[in-house]
């Protein structure tokens, strides 16, 4: 028996190998690689004409504390503070949106059509629409009776870029939200309520402690996505008036000015600090997101 | 479903509860409403905006004062190019999308289905892929694909797109996967199917509706990415939708074609709106189907 299953065991394993060889292989060339390619180009100058020189860390000092320290840091903090606001805002309006869609008992397909309508529509055509409605003499002035400036000032133009992403991606968390209060079994409700527990009491003992997991998902998501917000400042402000995000900072560098060498050590810090976020996230909240799944 | 022996007994002939349950329901009603107009406002004001002539583009009334479609015919007339994007877009997105699948199916039938040592790793490596930052990735691609003069072609899109979207296949479609009634699989062999035979004959059409599912999400994410777009593509040659509406160029450098943008943007969005109109529960499912289990 014992000999059987081990046989069966190595096939699985052989046959998994051969099964998983080309999502790897791919997953290799086209993450491993530019990634290693990054760090080693990284190491280089990028001179106005001639051969690249080899500068060793020259480039990360140069961003970390040299000349050029102000510019990053600043987009740093940019991309910092939008994934704060931007998470947190999201995170409300999206457990609102799922707590009202869950306890609907017709027009729920309706809801859940129109919330999934600003997640499908790309971010590039919703941010050249918001900007549209952002425009001076535009619908969002009209409404609002203000003559708000929303891309001349940095106040302004930070709050539109925090409230196109949250208004196209605070479905997305209200849908992650509510399949997760769908899991949560009515028994528990009814037990609360028998045991005498009011409304609120039933919300905060059983709901957010059972949302909990799918919260952590979500949020994990998000703060990620967040981290390499570029669409939205791109389209809007193209980075003026501090909306300049890490990402945005380095395409500008690296593709827009081709300072290849300088772009790669930014984008190299833009990846480690996305995978240190990532990482401390997931020892601070214990999420199990794949090892969860056997 | 909370509506038993308890809630039943409260609201016998009750006066208050019959109050109580009006305003629920313009609780209700108004929150439905909320939902709607955040949701679909702004489509209603694209739609609009796109509607307006020359002289009426900046009104702000509700409806356009002599509707037109002019804004359609210089975006889809003319020459052509924003066509040239819809044809670039279709292309890449679908070419991603089927390089994609075919590699994610069997690594989604390895992954939830055999067993073998390493699977969390792969899954952790795969889930890692699905959140890496695509700015870290473009910089030495764009470097890579200028080398060999094969910046503004398809490949230079396809390529990095493969990042993104070979991990969201493998990872929908393995949540998926995992939830199939496997021992049907198992039947087949035993009435003397090989498992290649079983899995096809068998396995595949039960499976149909998760791959059909992963390919709408894979196709929508494809279709709205900008970062690789807009750093991959030069001129009309290559550039999709997304890079086209942002692009799309007034008369002078001051005068965004508004107009226009509106236009081009319905008619990008037109057919994602209809795809999520139809398919709303698989999509749903497919969204939520990684993140809440486990």
């Amino acid at each position: 028996m014992s000999g059987a299953t081990t046989t069966r065991r190595r096939l699985d394993g052989l046959s998994a190998a051969g099964l998983l060889l080309p999502t790897l292989l791919v997953l290799a060339l086209v993450i491993g690689y530019p990634l290693l390619l990054a760090v080693n180009l990284s190491l280089f100058s990028d001179p106005i004409a001639g051969v690249p020189e080899f500068v060793g860390v020259d480039n990360y000092a140069r961003a970390l504390w040299g000349a050029d320290a102000g510019r990053f840091w600043s987009a740093a903090a940019t991309t910092g503070g939008f994934t704060l606001v931007v998470v947190a805002l999201e995170l409300a309006v999206g457990l609102a949106m799922a707590l009202f869609m869950h306890q609907l008992k017709r027009g729920k397909a309706f809801a859940r059509v129109c919330v999934l309508v600003p997640w499908a529509v790309p971010t590039a055509v919703a941010t050249v629409l918001w900007q549209w409605m952002f425009s001076t003499g535009g619908v969002v002035n009209a409404l609002t009776g203000a003559e708000t400036l929303w891309t001349g000032a940095e106040g302004p133009a930070r709050a539109a870029v925090v409230i196109i992403d949250v208004w196209k991606t605070a479905p997305f968390v209200a849908l992650l939200l509510l399949a997760g209060l769908q899991t949560i079994p009515g028994e528990m409700y009814e037990a609360a309520k028998v045991d005498g527990a009011g409304a609120w009491k039933r919300f905060t003992r059983v709901t957010l402690p059972m949302l909990a997991p799918a919260t952590a998902v979500a949020v994990l998501f998000r703060i990620l996505d967040a981290l390499r917000m570029y669409d939205v400042p791109a389209i809007l402000t193209n980075g003026a008036n501090g909306t300049t995000t890490l990402s945005l900072l380095t395409q500008q560098l690296a593709i827009g000015q081709v300072r290849v060498g300088y772009g790669s050590a930014l984008s190299t810090l833009t990846f480690l600090l996305i995978f240190l976020v990532a990482l401390a996230f997931i020892k601070a909240t214990g999420a199990r997101i794949a090892g969860g799944r056997s | 479903m909370s509506r038993g022996p308890v809630g039943s007994r409260r609201s016998v002939g009750s006066r208050r509860s019959v109050v109580g349950r009006g305003w629920r329901r313009l609780g209700t009603a108004l929150g439905l409403v909320l939902l709607t107009v955040y949701s679909l406002a702004p489509f209603y004001w694209m739609v609009v905006s796109s509607l307006r002539g020359e002289q009426d583009i900046l009104s702000n009334a509700p409806l356009p004062a002599a509707p037109t479609l002019a804004n359609y015919a210089d975006v889809l007339g003319g020459n052509a190019r924003f066509l040239l994007a819809l044809r670039n877009s279709a292309v890449i997105a679908s070419v991603t999308t089927l390089l994609a699948l075919v590699m994610a199916v069997s690594a989604a039938y390895a992954l939830a289905r055999l067993r073998f040592r390493g699977k969390g790793l792969v899954l952790g490596a795969v889930l890692s892929a699905a959140m890496f930052p695509g700015i870290s990735l473009v910089t030495p691609m764009f470097k890579l694909f200028s080398d060999w003069g094969l910046i503004d072609t398809y490949p230079a899109l396809v390529v990095p797109d493969l990042s993104f979207a070979l991990p969201l296949a493998v990872w929908v479609l393995t949540s998926f996967f995992i939830d199939l009634p496997w021992g049907l699989e198992e039947a087949a062999q035993i009435d003397g199917c090989s498992r290649p035979q079983a899995f096809r004959r068998v396995i595949l059409p039960i499976a149909a509706p998760a791959v059909f599912t992963t390919t709408i999400l894979v196709f929508i994410t494809v279709w709205n990415e900008y970062l690789v777009a807009s750093s991959m593509s030069l001129t009309a040659n290559a550039s999709p939708v997304t890079v086209a509406i942002a692009r799309l160029a007034g008369s002078s450098q001051f005068q965004q074609p508004f107009g226009q943008q509106m236009a081009a943007g319905v008619v990008v969005c037109v057919p994602i709106v209809l795809v999520v109109l139809v398919f709303q529960r698989r999509i749903i499912a497919g969204l939520t189907a990684g993140a809440v289990k486990g």
